[in-house]
């Protein structure tokens, strides 16, 4: 992977994660020298390897249609970070979701 | 010029399993805010998400329905999402390998506001994923409800296929008929179990290449879908015609004004940075266990439609209304079942029983009269035992009772009469009562004996059977003559 293909301020704004000019720069070096180790992973012969999405070979771990114990509201609520109407979470003001 | 519309529309179904996608919490609508949920649901760490038998296997029957084909191998991934109604900021959902692909459905007969030839509208893909919470947005802060996160819902996904506003509203009709036909999703849109997005572009007719679309998103009935893109078609040709610029937009529809508006414009293309979802094994559907779930396929509405017409001779239109919703078409079976004729059922069913249905806010389900006893009704008239007017009555009091017809007809006596003396007297009456159009009658005017007929039923409280007081008028009327 060249250095290009990773640009640390682009994957900030991704994630939502403010930073200032000089942390940019020391994780752009930082992410860089990662990708260079991963990198040493394209060197291998995968010559007639199936590409696969998991490491392990198992497949169709599935459960049946049946409800179980829920946790209560309370203790869900103890969690946020503060409480509208005694029973919804707070959050700050929101517009449209993506759904 | 002449300009089309380019439509393609995604449409999101909740199915109606026990319990939510990945976890054991009840999958209900209405149940108190955030009591149906749990570590799993709340991405809380460490948890581990299963997912849901039942949610898979109504998803393949949906693709089974839709004409899609079922890919042997299927696996779940992460997209990044960042609004508060998801706490795990990302939403598990199927990146590139779905459950279902090229489908298909059939449009046909009457929309909206015109007649559709039948058309296929493809299908690209449908995928399974997790709802998002319910937020509610109070100004100054977001409240939100997370019984809905993790519901499953599958996503249907159509091709570019349609080009007018009556043909998506064909579409959605359709799909939700299909949804309900395999008993997969309840569809209230209403309740927000499907939900739809529109995506539009108009370009002049004979371009080959879409022009840029935007996105239509609030939609709330099948209704707002058809009068949004009919403004969004409107708009944009006149955005074409004054050469203005098009940016990718997200707009949302107002139903108030019916009008769309910018929700936002799109700044970079969106990463969702999607990646396997490396808790979930990846799921693997044999032919084996494909074919099982076919074997329990229930008929789709458009092989409905065509049997209703081809074996029982209904006409396009009444298999159309018939077959709109399951119910009504398992009950309008169920009377032809009766060995009635299929035709005189549906005039029925169409004039009466839908009417009475609306007029009482009752869906089928809840109908006070069974098929048997509509079957039952029209062997009686059949038989001669009561005539089609009497009938009318019959069934009135059968919708408020539910009595059967027999039994309404012996309680208020209301047999005809075929009794040809009793029928005379009856005769004897209109005419004695009614010199002026015997006098027409004998006169020549033909159509005076309508109004004497019309008497002798009045006489006879609507019992006498209508031909033979004809026959018995037109022979008193010779002996006058
Ligand atoms: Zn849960």
């Amino acid at each position: 992977m060249s250095e290009s293909d990773i640009q640390v301020a682009h994957i900030a704004k991704l994630a939502r994660l403010q930073l200032t000019p000089e942390e940019e720069a020391e994780f752009q070096t930082e992410i860089e020298a990662i990708l260079s180790y991963v990198d040493k992973l394209q060197n291998l012969n995968v010559d007639g390897v199936e590409p696969t999405a998991h490491a392990t070979q198992i497949t169709n771990v599935i459960r049946d249609d049946v409800s179980g114990k829920t946790q209560d509201r309370e203790k869900t609520l103890a969690n946020a970070p503060d409480v509208a109407d005694e029973v919804l979470l707070k959050v700050p003001a929101v517009l449209g979701g993506a759904h | 010029m002449e300009y089309e519309a380019i439509i393609g529309l995604e449409v999101h179904v909740q199915a109606n399993t026990a319990t939510k996608m990945f976890c054991a919490c009840p999958n209900n609508f209405g149940s108190e805010p955030n009591t149906n949920v749990c570590p799993i649901c709340l991405g809380y760490p460490g948890v581990l998400p299963t997912p849901n038998r039942e949610a898979i296997n109504k998803t393949v029957l949906a693709g089974l329905m839709l004409n899609c084909e079922i890919p042997e191998f299927s696996k779940f991934d992460r997209k990044a999402y960042w609004y508060p109604d998801m706490p795990k900021n990302y939403q598990i959902t199927q990146y590139d390998l779905p459950f279902c692909i090229d489908g298909k459905v059939l449009v046909e007969g009457k929309a909206l506001t015109g007649e559709l030839e039948p058309k296929y509208i493809g299908i690209t893909r449908i995928h399974l994923e997790e709802d998002v919470g319910k937020s509610t947005h109070a100004g100054t802060y977001t409240g939100v409800d997370y019984n809905r996160a993790g519901v499953p819902l599958m996503e249907i996904v159509s091709e570019p296929d349609m080009r007018t506003a009556d043909e998506a509203w064909a579409y959605l009709t359709a799909l939700r008929q299909t949804m309900q036909y395999a008993g997969v999703g309840n569809c209230d849109m209403e309740k927000g179990q499907m939900r739809c997005d529109v995506n539009i572009s108009v370009r002049p007719v004979g371009q080959k290449e879409f022009n840029t679309k935007t996105e239509i998103k609030n939609l709330n009935s099948i209704k707002s879908v058809h009068a949004s893109i009919d403004y969004e078609i409107e708009r944009q040709i006149e955005m074409l015609e004054n050469n203005e610029e098009f940016k990718q937009q997200t707009r949302g529809w107002n139903e108030a004004s019916q009008e769309t508006y910018v929700m936002r414009e799109k700044e970079d293309a969106h990463d969702y940075r999607y990646f396997p979802e490396p808790d979930l094994m990846p799921v693997v559907l044999t032919a084996d266990k494909v074919a099982e779930i076919k074997e329990k396929m229930p008929e789709t509405p458009a092989a409905k439609r065509a049997r209703f017409v081809e074996e029982l001779g209904l006409p396009a239109y009444d298999a159309q209304v018939l077959c709109l919703e399951k119910a009504t078409a398992d009950w309008y079976e169920t009377a032809v079942a009766t060995g009635a004729d299929p035709k005189k059922v549906s005039n029925w069913i169409m004039t009466e029983l839908l009417r009475e249905l609306s007029d009482a806010g009752l869906s089928i389900n809840e109908c006070p009269i069974t098929p048997e006893n509509l079957g039952e009704l029209l062997g009686l008239i059949d038989k001669k035992v009561i005539n089609g007017r009497i009938a009318k009555e019959v069934f009135a009091e059968m919708f408020k009772t539910g009595d059967a017809p027999g039994k309404i007809v012996k309680d208020k006596g209301l047999e005809q009469v075929t009794d040809t003396s009793a029928i005379s007297e009856f005769v004897i009456q209109a005419i004695d009562n009614n010199e002026k159009a015997v006098g027409e009658y004998l006169a020549g005017k033909e159509t005076a004996l309508n109004f004497l007929v019309g008497q002798v039923m009045r006489f006879s409280r609507g019992k006498a059977n209508p031909n033979l007081a004809q026959e018995a008028l037109k022979e008193e009327l010779a002996k006058r003559g």
